[in-house]
């Protein structure tokens, strides 16, 4: 039976990196298991897990396959309007920010929300902690180098977004490259940070982990809510993805919607 | 026949050929209902306000860990692959596949380990290749496959592929499968 298989093969995992895939959304990560056994023309997901705890190069590639690298710029382009227009005015009432990017991939939600911020004059004094298990992305998201190509469809949402500049004058284009300004990320602190593992490491006045938990089974929702609950301060904001719900979770109760249409809820308990 | 899941999937042409299938399914309709469209990433989307109005059954798009009910129809939301996963949907930001996402493969695959030979798939009208796989892997777990009439279609492409492939249990034209719909409710035979 091929659950088995796969949770055979999840154990392993975890045994062998301490990377924790069991209480994934299945049929995502089946979806993956899938396309990696046709990658690595294997027969079955046993012959899988064999060569991937022999050979090195085949585990880190199963790995890189589990992590979710989808992003753009302002994706959502109504959530970021959203952000400007209910939260920045909130987070302008305290002396001092910080603000945590769960599953921030190769960083450009973490751009976003950094041009944002210094849109509105609050880049000085907000700390955004931007985090995501996987070493590789995280190295990416320092850089701030995104495909030129890209910018056509990223000024776009930078536009229906809000956004008040010349979305240009944000970066440099190069060799088919735009590489955005450093200055933007001086105070952002790229971490590895692991939600099916790891414990909460601050408070903040605002999360933003938007299509993360998606590839979460319903406990390990649960258990991420908590976490993300306990790292919110009174009064702190909570942003998730256009899909995604705080209904039926244990914190439900805990929770103001900020507004109607767009997933940003108030933490009021 | 009997199925637990009604999977469709549809591109080009998609729009007038699903209204048409909708409006035959009764409200009495004895299992969820799941269609991917193939739709650009836009957050303010009428579509599925579109497909309701010929349509008994409410057209919701899922929130992610919905859980798969008779008594709607479910449409693949813009710049996400829906996924069936046990009771409930799931959803992905995952590649798109076929230059696509929401993917029809990735419906159809899903619905298949899920739920077996318990699975309706009904491949439309369009100009991509996307669904022969899901059709195939449908098949394999037992489901029943049918294909939209490529001489009916508005883009053959899509129904064509299917065809080709030979992964469709049958061909029919769009009222044909409208009728078989309507004849699943308590006021059909």
């Amino acid at each position: 039976m091929e659950t088995l298989a796969i949770s055979t093969l999840l154990e392993a995992i975890y045994d062998r990196t301490g990377l924790d895939f069991r209480e994934y959304a299945s049929a995502s990560l089946t979806r993956r298991i899938r396309m990696r056994m046709e990658a690595e023309q294997v027969g079955g997901v046993a012959a899988l897990q064999e060569r991937a705890l022999r050979d090195p190069d085949c585990l880190e590639r199963l790995l890189e396959s589990f992590s979710i690298t989808t992003t753009a710029m302002f994706r959502d382009p109504g959530f970021f309007r959203e952000f400007r227009a209910r939260v920045a005015p909130l987070l302008r009432t305290y002396p001092f920010r910080r603000i945590w990017q769960v599953g921030c991939s190769t960083g450009e939600e973490v751009f976003s929300m950094a041009i944002l911020l210094q849109e509105e004059g609050l880049q000085e004094r907000t700390r955004i902690y931007a985090t995501d298990f996987n070493k590789a992305v995280l190295e990416k998201a320092k850089a701030g180098i995104f495909p030129l190509a890209k910018m056509k469809a990223y000024t776009e949402n930078y536009l229906k977004a809000g956004g008040r500049g010349a979305f240009s004058d944000y970066y440099t284009a190069r060799y088919g490259a735009a590489r955005f300004d450093p200055a933007l990320v001086r105070n952002v602190l790229f971490a590895r940070h692991n939600l099916a593992t790891d414990a909460s490491f601050n408070d903040f006045h605002a999360i933003l982990c938007r299509n993360v938990m998606i590839y979460f089974n319903r406990e390990l929702q649960d258990r991420v809510h908590r976490l993300l609950h306990e790292s919110l301060i009174r009064l702190g904001v909570l942003g998730l993805g256009d899909k995604e719900s705080l209904a039926l979770t244990p914190h439900e109760s805990c929770y103001e919607p900020l507004n109607s249409h767009q997933k940003l809820f108030r933490r009021m308990r | 026949m009997r199925f637990d899941l009604v999977v469709i999937g549809a591109s080009r042409g998609g729009l007038a050929a699903c209204r048409t299938l909708l409006s035959g399914v009764p409200r009495d309709f004895p299992a969820p209902v799941v269609l991917v469209q193939h739709r650009l990433e836009d957050e303010d989307s009428p579509l599925a306000a579109l497909l309701q109005q010929d349509c008994a059954l409410p057209v919701v798009e899922p929130r992610d860990k919905e859980a798969l009910l008779p008594g709607k129809v479910f449409l693949a939301p813009p710049g996400y692959h829906l996924l069936v996963d046990g009771p409930c949907f799931a959803l992905s930001v995952d590649e798109p596949v076929h230059y696509s996402r929401p993917s029809i493969d990735v419906l159809f695959e899903s619905a298949a380990a899920s739920h077996g030979e318990a699975v309706l798939a009904l491949l439309l009208t369009g100009d991509s290749v996307d669904g022969t796989a899901g059709l195939a892997t449908v098949k394999q777990h037992g489901g029943f496959t049918v294909v939209q009439d490529p001489a009916t279609a508005e883009a053959p492409a899509m129904p064509e592929s299917g065809v080709a492939a030979g992964v469709a249990d049958q061909v029919l034209k769009l009222d044909e499968m409208a009728r078989t719909f309507r004849s699943w409710g308590s006021g059909g035979t």
